[in-house]
């Protein structure tokens, strides 16, 4: 380079060491735990699921990159994450075909036909969720107690809503706390996810604001309708997905606003709808639902939300 | 020790280790020199020499046409050789007057101590100011002189000396503030006088702790003047932050620092002040730092205005390895060159040199809306979406989301994951919107 032209760019000179496949890679070491508590309450078949996704996730990707002729991105982990976060969401006895399927149409229909990662303006995972539920509602809804004797039961906020009439009695804080009850893969244990949530805060990938408005949110809802019944309150914070939802899907960055008002805004909207979904609508599980809802809204609170920039004047009206 | 700060910005490694202990050199005098006619902000200078002539230290070569500009002097005594448009750090051609050193260093006779600082007046300083032909040394080289004249109704009450140095690998500030901080307090009480003003602030940075210690010293018992301690974070030194942070106050969107009744100077300008004032030597040196993993020995030098900056680079154990790239200032905000054959100028705060590992750039992908960008711009804009409509040449867009308010400072370019070219669509977006409001203004 002696003689030669220097290299010349715009600056700044340097960058961070953040990229795209650090922050995917954090969340998919984020969701570990909650694995492995679903393997411990489901038993391996979890594991086969979430391989199930994770593989046709990646490979449908690669496929539909190819096809529409743009650069293959599975290098930034995005694809991965996706295929967790399905098998998280279905309950384990269902079909490692459905389970494919669910993978195929996020990254296919959702993720790449909008243009990829960043680009989809719902979260994929719950797409997918949404997508099987309506496909194939029976098979979508068979929970089996934790254990290697699983037996047919119901979840706890369908036991509370009384929505299935099985004989099986409500189970305690405690069990709902670790994941000990009927439910999706990944979303029974409460304190698995805790775990990987505030994994991803020490790393900065998320910040407080989405996961901590949401939940307290519906605990407060939770605690308004069903008249003042402080009872109530813990099954409707740590069962169900809202955990999983508010610490990993709502907080997917293209489905949800950037600005800090933005995020408080989407949280609080998150919550209010899950609760009056689980109170007053047909369905005992509120959350994939709110949160599409919300993501549908995200480029509306995005515009209203600007921040107020730097030296702004109030205009005097 | 209360520190104090502004929103958003973010922490770029300082990388100030290989420079921060070592002192102060006086650079070999170059043989020659080429001295640019254009080193500021605004009009650039008529050369007032020929080729032939003989000239000296400190005298003037280049006199200033119009109120934002400021003459040029000579930084060797010798004979003029060539007049000629030559490369500067500014990436294109401007005017230089080509002088060769006898390496005598003969000082000229206009150069004499203007006195001392209570028996001149306001306009005298402000005078001594202009004709010295000082710039802010911080970089952006505008005329300190025109800063010092602010429009009357602005009531101007505050001087901050800008000693945050927050450009990761420069140390020239810092090292100025360590051995020479009497220079930095007599500036600072120049700027008070000139404005009228009882309150001046030094900011630096905490990660100088040895230079916030000397400087207290220095300002001890020294009428209103006070070091203020900032955290170091980036862009701490820009002129709007670093009102912010000093006196809570926000400069207007579009806004000079005057409407928020504040004048920022750099401590590198208020050093070139008190020595024109002292010693009436105009500015014709400055320190530049020379450091950067492509540079064998990293130092401060003291180098003469049109040095070549492959002799200075020369002195520091030349090249390291391979490199690829030279940045004249830091590399947040310097400027890169496609050639070392340049002068150093008034604005020269440093010499990058990048090895080849650090010059790569990073392949750019999708934006993944992490809203990383949002978090640490300090004017609160969202560089993800202006960058969107820049990209796509929506420059009114871009506009309406307060593309102009942009400082510039690629707090967003430098966090990105996604490695998305931020600042760089938004400075693009900002070039055509002043060219569309030019057009306006002239139909
Ligand atoms: S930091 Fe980069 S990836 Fe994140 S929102 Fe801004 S532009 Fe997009
Ligand atoms: S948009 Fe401009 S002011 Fe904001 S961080 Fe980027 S470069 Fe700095």
């Amino acid at each position: 380079m002696e003689n030669g032209r220097f290299l010349v760019s715009s600056s700044p000179h340097i960058r961070s060491g953040e990229s795209t496949q650090r922050i995917m890679m954090d969340v998919a070491i984020a969701l570990l735990p909650a694995l492995f508590s679903g393997i411990w309450f489901f038993g391996l078949r979890a594991l086969m699921m979430t391989i199930v996704a994770v593989v046709f996730a990646v490979a449908s990707e690669v496929v539909m990159q190819k096809v529409m002729k743009r650069p293959v991105t599975v290098k930034d982990f995005s694809a991965v994450v996706t295929g967790m976060l399905i098998a998280f969401n279905v309950p384990s006895t269902l079909p490692l075909w459905m389970v494919a399927i669910g993978a195929i149409f996020a990254i296919v229909i959702v993720k790449q036909c909008f243009g990829g990662v960043g680009h989809n303006f719902i979260n994929p995972a719950l797409a997918a969720r949404a997508m099987l539920l309506a496909s194939w509602p029976v098979d979508m809804t068979a929970w089996v107690t934790p254990g290697v004797d699983a037996v047919t039961t119901a979840t706890p906020l369908a036991l509370i809503k009384g929505t299935e009439a099985v004989n099986v009695v409500l189970p305690n804080v405690m069990d709902l706390f670790v994941g000990n009850v009927g439910g999706c893969i990944g979303e029974t244990s409460a304190l698995a996810l805790l775990i990987g949530g505030l994994y991803l805060l020490y790393r900065k990938v998320i910040s407080y604001r989405i996961p901590v408005i949401y939940i307290a949110t519906v605990g407060v809802f939770a605690f308004m309708f069903s008249g003042f019944d402080l009872s109530y309150v813990p099954y409707h914070v740590f069962a169900g997905g809202l955990f999983l939802g508010a610490i990993f899907m709502a907080t997917d960055y293209s489905s949800s606003p950037m600005t800090a008002k933005g995020q408080i805004i989407f949280a609080i909207g998150c919550g209010f709808l899950t609760s009056v979904i689980r109170f007053f609508g047909g369905y005992p599980e509120g959350v994939s639902y709110s949160i599409l809802l919300m993501n549908i809204a995200t480029p509306l609170i995005d515009r209203f939300t600007l921040p107020r920039k730097f030296g702004e004047v109030k205009k005097s009206a | 020790m209360k520190k104090l700060t502004f929103k958003g910005g973010t922490h770029p490694p300082h990388s100030k280790k290989a420079t921060e202990k070592l002192a102060l050199e006086k650079a070999n005098a170059p043989k020659t020199v080429v001295i640019p006619m254009q080193q500021h902000i605004g009009a650039p200078c008529d050369p007032i020499v020929a080729v032939g002539d003989e000239v000296k230290v400190g005298q003037k070569i280049g006199e200033a046409k119009g109120f934002v500009s400021v003459p040029v002097h000579s930084s060797v005594s010798g004979k003029v050789t060539a007049i000629e448009p030559r490369m500067y750090s500014g990436g294109t051609k401007v005017t230089c007057v080509v002088i060769e050193s006898d390496m005598q260093d003969t000082i000229h006779e206009s150069v004499t101590s203007k006195g001392s600082l209570e028996a001149l007046s306001a306009d005298d300083i402000k005078n001594i100011i202009k004709e010295a032909g000082i710039v802010g040394m911080g970089g952006a080289a505008f005329p300190t002189h025109v800063k010092l004249a602010p429009p009357p109704e602005k009531n101007v009450d505050t001087v901050i000396l800008n000693g945050a140095e927050c450009e990761p690998y420069l140390t020239a500030d810092h090292r100025l503030m360590l051995e020479n901080p009497e220079d930095v307090v007599l500036g600072l009480q120049a700027f008070m006088k000139v404005l009228n003003v009882s309150k001046g602030y030094i900011g630096i940075e905490d990660n100088k702790v040895d230079a916030i210690e000397v400087m207290q010293k220095a300002a001890q018992g020294k009428a209103g003047i006070e070091v203020v301690v900032l955290h170091a974070k980036y862009p701490q030194g820009a002129e709007k932050q670093l009102i912010n942070a000093c006196t809570g106050r926000e400069v207007p969107s579009g806004g000079l620092p005057a409407d928020a009744g504040v004048v920022v100077n750099n401590v590198g300008t208020a050093a070139a002040v008190a020595k024109a004032i002292k010693t009436g030597m105009p500015l014709v040196e400055r320190i530049v730092t020379i450091t950067g993993a492509g540079i064998n020995n990293p130092k401060n030098l003291l180098v003469k205005i049109g040095t070549n900056f492959r002799e200075v680079v020369d002195q520091c154990g030349g090249f390291k390895g391979n490199p690829q790239k030279i940045i004249a200032g830091g590399p947040m905000m310097g400027i890169a060159q496609f050639h070392i054959d340049i002068p150093v100028i008034k604005g020269t705060s440093g010499i990058l040199v990048l090895s080849e590992e650090e010059a790569r750039l990073p392949e750019s992908s999708n934006c993944i809306r992490c809203g990383k960008c949002v978090d640490v711009c300090p004017i609160n804009l969202m560089p993800a979406g202006l960058s969107a409509h820049a990209l796509l040449d929506n420059y009114d867009q871009a506009e309406g989301l307060h593309a102009m308010d942009c400082i510039e400072c690629g707090s967003c370019s430098f966090v990105c994951p996604a490695k998305r070219p931020l600042v760089e669509s938004i400075r693009l977006a900002k070039r055509e919107i002043l060219a569309k409001r030019r057009k306006a203004q002239a139909k």
